[in-house]
């Protein structure tokens, strides 16, 4: 078990730029992030991030962090994700 | 290729000024991935605004930046890459400054197939002037200065500015942020002049007025209705009322501006006998 605060976490949300608008939250297909109670994300469930990503592409507030990426995607699924498949 | 995308922010300006979910912070985070990805060094980019929402962006950039007049990004690009035509000219602008009163520089610039990167943010309304209707507004649509809907028809960007001569055109939404940056990533490896139109959303301004819900909604929304190209090319006007067709519409290779102003120069250097 990661703790959400520990230097192993894999995402790290800066509070002081996060506007609690939830899209991370809504776009992780793992549910990591969740709301605290004035509506900014914090890292709930570290163990069961992917590194996708997808938090951090989405967040229009340059908050959320994917610290430890992953290793860069084979060159046939970026190109389909170029080709909008 | 840059460790963080931290590196390209003046973070000591940070949080922006965009109202929380504005898709204009999913672009720009599109944007700074793909010159990540270009590995271009801070100070052989130069990204130039007008006034708006979107035109806020440089202030948050640690490029070379420069936040201009109204509708007039592009003529700044245009001097600034005439004289330094060395820099990465990206030009950041909105649908009410770049298709309203920058359209004429907007179509110029295609036609001259200058070597500048235009990313249009368009969110449909004019949002820092509390949501006047654009161009860009759908018709139909509510805006601050069409309380009973836009009778107007709203411009296909894309369409314009290959029909001006562009060498690169594309369009994408923020609910396909990865495949923006890819898009812009090519934009700015283009020689000539290149359009890349991402379609956003206003959740305060055109989403209030519209009912359209929060700023996830609004995402989820834009994914809906999203038709790539190859599909709509399949499907006749009354099934694409409402959509928004995504794709890159065009690759060319026409000689930039830059490629045959060199040659101008070389020929006066020769008429001279130098």
């Amino acid at each position: 078990m990661i703790s959400a605060g520990s230097p192993e976490a894999p995402v790290l949300v800066r509070r002081e730029w996060c506007k609690g608008c939830g899209i991370c939250i809504a776009m992780c297909p793992k549910k990591v992030l969740e709301a605290a109670p004035d509506g900014k994300a914090v890292v709930a469930r570290p163990d069961d991030c992917t590194r996708c990503e997808t938090c951090e592409i989405m967040c229009p507030d340059f908050a959320v962090r994917v610290v430890a990426k992953r290793a860069a995607a084979p060159a046939g699924r970026r190109e389909a994700v170029a080709d909008g498949r | 290729m840059a460790k963080s995308i931290d590196e390209y922010l003046r973070t000591q300006f940070m949080p922006h000024i965009w109202c929380p979910g504005c898709g204009h912070g999913i672009v720009l985070n599109a944007l700074l991935r793909a010159v990540a990805r270009l590995d271009l060094p801070k100070d052989q980019v130069c990204v130039v605004s007008g006034i708006g929402c979107a035109s806020r962006a440089p202030g948050y950039l640690d490029f070379n930046t420069l936040h201009t007049t109204h509708g007039r990004a592009i003529a700044f690009a245009t001097g600034i890459k005439l004289a330094n035509p060395d820099l990465h000219v990206i030009v950041v602008t909105g649908d009410g400054d770049g298709a309203a009163i920058g359209g004429n520089h907007l179509i110029h610039a295609a036609r001259r197939n200058m070597g500048v990167t235009t990313v249009m943010f368009n969110n449909s309304i004019y949002g820092m002037t509390n949501g006047q209707y654009s161009p860009l507004t759908p018709s139909g649509m509510f805006a601050a200065t069409a309380p009973y809907g836009n009778v107007e028809r709203n411009f296909d960007m894309c369409e314009l500015v290959r029909a001006s001569g562009a060498n690169y055109v594309a369009r994408a939404t923020v609910a396909q942020a990865r495949q923006l940056s890819t898009y812009i990533e090519r934009a700015i490896e283009n020689p000539g002049f290149a359009f890349v139109e991402a379609v956003g959303s206003c959740p305060t301004y055109f989403g209030r007025r519209n009912k359209l819900g929060s700023s996830l909604q609004m995402l989820e929304t834009l994914k809906k209705n999203s038709v790539t190209a190859a599909a709509a090319a399949k499907l006749d006007p009354a099934e694409l009322r409402g959509k928004i067709i995504i794709g890159e519409f065009y690759r060319g290779d026409a000689p930039g501006y830059i490629e045959l102003y060199d040659g101008v120069i070389e020929r006066a250097k020769e008429a001279a006998g130098k």
